[in-house]
C-alpha cells in the first residue's frame, strides 16, 4: 500500500516538478529506471510468494539500478555503450517478463 | 513487526487468518494471495523506505517520460546517429544558403527595378517640362504681369511680337495672353482691325502673364527703346507687375497621336 502510494507520488510530483534531468545523468537514467522497474516486479513477486524482505528488496533495488547504470557507463567509455544498454535492456526485460508471468500465476493461478 | 501484525489480525477483509506475509516460505504456496491482502497497510521503517524507493521511480519515471517529450532523440543518439543528423542538418544549411542566394539576387534585381523608379521619376520630370513648353500644364511662379492698354488701339500683331520676343529673351518660360497659352508655335496675326493670336480674337487691354525672374523680366521691358518706349510712341501704356508667384492657369490640349509636323510653325 505504502508502495503504491509513494510510486503514485513520485509520478504525480514528477509532472507537476518537471524538473530537467542533469546532463550527466541523461544516458543513465533510463537503464537505471528500467533496472529499479525489474527490482520493483521483483520485490512484487516476491511479496506474492510470501518471501519479501524489506531488506533484500532495498538492497537488491539500489545495486541493480546502480549496476546498470555503472555498465552503461563503463560500455559508453568502452564504445560499446548503445550495444551494451540494449543488452542491459533485454536482460531485464526478460526478468521482468519473468516475475510478471510468476505475479500473474500467483494471482490468477493461470 | 510485531504492531502490524497485530493490526493484520484485527482486518476483516482478511480470508485467511494464516498471516502470510511473514518472511516464512514454507507455507505460501499453500495460499492464494488476494490482492486485499498486497493492499494492506503495513506500517514500518522497511515499509517506508520501499515506498520512499518507489516514489523515487515514478519521480524518475515522470521525469524522464517528461525530458523525452522534448528532445530525447538526440539525448538517447549515439553518435553515428548524431553524424547522420548533423549531415542531415549541413545538407538542409547548404539549400537555405542556396535559396539565400537566390533571394539575394532577386532584391538586388528588384533594387535595379527601384533604379528604374528613379528613370521613371525623371521621364516623369521630363514630361513635366515638356508639358510646360507645350503648353498642356498649369504652371506656377514668380514673375510679372505685363498690361498693355491701348486706347487708339495702334498696337498691331507686330508690336505684341516684339514684346513676346523681348520677353522671351530675358528669359520668360511660359507666358499667357489674356486667356491664351503661348507655345513654340503661337503666332500673331492682324485681322480687320483685331489682333488674333493662333486664330482667337485678342481684345485690349492685353495682359500677358509672364514666369521668369520678374527683375530680368521688368528690367527687359524697360530699357531704351525696349517696349515700354515703343508702346508709349504708340499712345499705348505698358505696365509691368512683378508678382513673387504668379499663376499661369490657361492651358492647351496636348496634340493627338496623329501627324506631328504641324505644331513646326514660328511664334
Amino acid at each position: 500500500m505504502i508502495a503504491v502510494i509513494g510510486l503514485l507520488a513520485g509520478v504525480v510530483i514528477g509532472f507537476a516538478l518537471q524538473p530537467d534531468v542533469p546532463l550527466w545523468l541523461q544516458p543513465y537514467l533510463p537503464i537505471a529506471i528500467v533496472a529499479s522497474l525489474d527490482a520493483m516486479f521483483g520485490g512484487l513477486r516476491a511479496r506474492l510468494e510470501g518471501v519479501f524482505d524489506e531488506k533484500v528488496f532495498v538492497v537488491s533495488f539500489v545495486s541493480n539500478t546502480i549496476v546498470a547504470a555503472l555498465i552503461v557507463f563503463v560500455g559508453d567509455r568502452l564504445g560499446v555503450g548503445s550495444q551494451l544498454t540494449t543488452g542491459v535492456v533485454v536482460v531485464l526485460g526478460i526478468r521482468i517478463f519473468t516475475n510478471l508471468a510468476a505475479i500473474r500465476r500467483r494471482l490468477f493461478r493461470a | 513487526m510485531s504492531t502490524s501484525e497485530n493490526d493484520d489480525d484485527t482486518r476483516p477483509e482478511r480470508e485467511e487468518p494464516a498471516a502470510p506475509d511473514a518472511p516464512d516460505a514454507t507455507d505460501a504456496p499453500n495460499e492464494r494471495p488476494t490482492l486485499g491482502a498486497l493492499l494492506r497497510p503495513r506500517l514500518n521503517g522497511g515499509q517506508l523506505l520501499v515506498g520512499l524507493l518507489c516514489l523515487v521511480v515514478g519521480f524518475a519515471v515522470a521525469t524522464q517520460v517528461e525530458s523525452g517529450r522534448g528532445d530525447a532523440k538526440f539525448a538517447t543518439a549515439r553518435q553515428d546517429e548524431l553524424v547522420g543528423v548533423l549531415d542531415d542538418l549541413a545538407q538542409r544549411s547548404d539549400r537555405l544558403r542556396q535559396d539565400l542566394a537566390n533571394l539575394q539576387s532577386t532584391k538586388a534585381q528588384l533594387e535595379r527595378d527601384t533604379k528604374g523608379d528613379t528613370a521613371l521619376q525623371e521621364a516623369r520630370d521630363r514630361a513635366w517640362t515638356y508639358g510646360v513648353l507645350a503648353g498642356t500644364v498649369p504652371v506656377a511662379g514668380p514673375g510679372i504681369e505685363l498690361t498693355i492698354v491701348d486706347p487708339q488701339g495702334r498696337v498691331d500683331a507686330g508690336v505684341l511680337l516684339d514684346t513676346l520676343q523681348e520677353l522671351r529673351d530675358a528669359g520668360a518660360e511660359v507666358i499667357q495672353v489674356n486667356e491664351v497659352r503661348l507655345i513654340v508655335s503661337s503666332h500673331f496675326t492682324d485681322a480687320g482691325g483685331a489682333v488674333r493670336l493662333d486664330g482667337r480674337a485678342l481684345r485690349a487691354p492685353y495682359r500677358f502673364r509672364v514666369i521668369g525672374d520678374p527683375d530680368t523680366l521688368a528690367t527687359a521691358l524697360d530699357i531704351p527703346g525696349g517696349v515700354t518706349e515703343t508702346l508709349r510712341g504708340l499712345g499705348a501704356t505698358g505696365v509691368a507687375t512683378k508678382y513673387p508667384k504668379l499663376t499661369v492657369s490657361a492651358v492647351r490640349e496636348a496634340p493627338g497621336p496623329g501627324p506631328t509636323g504641324s505644331a513646326g510653325g514660328g511664334g
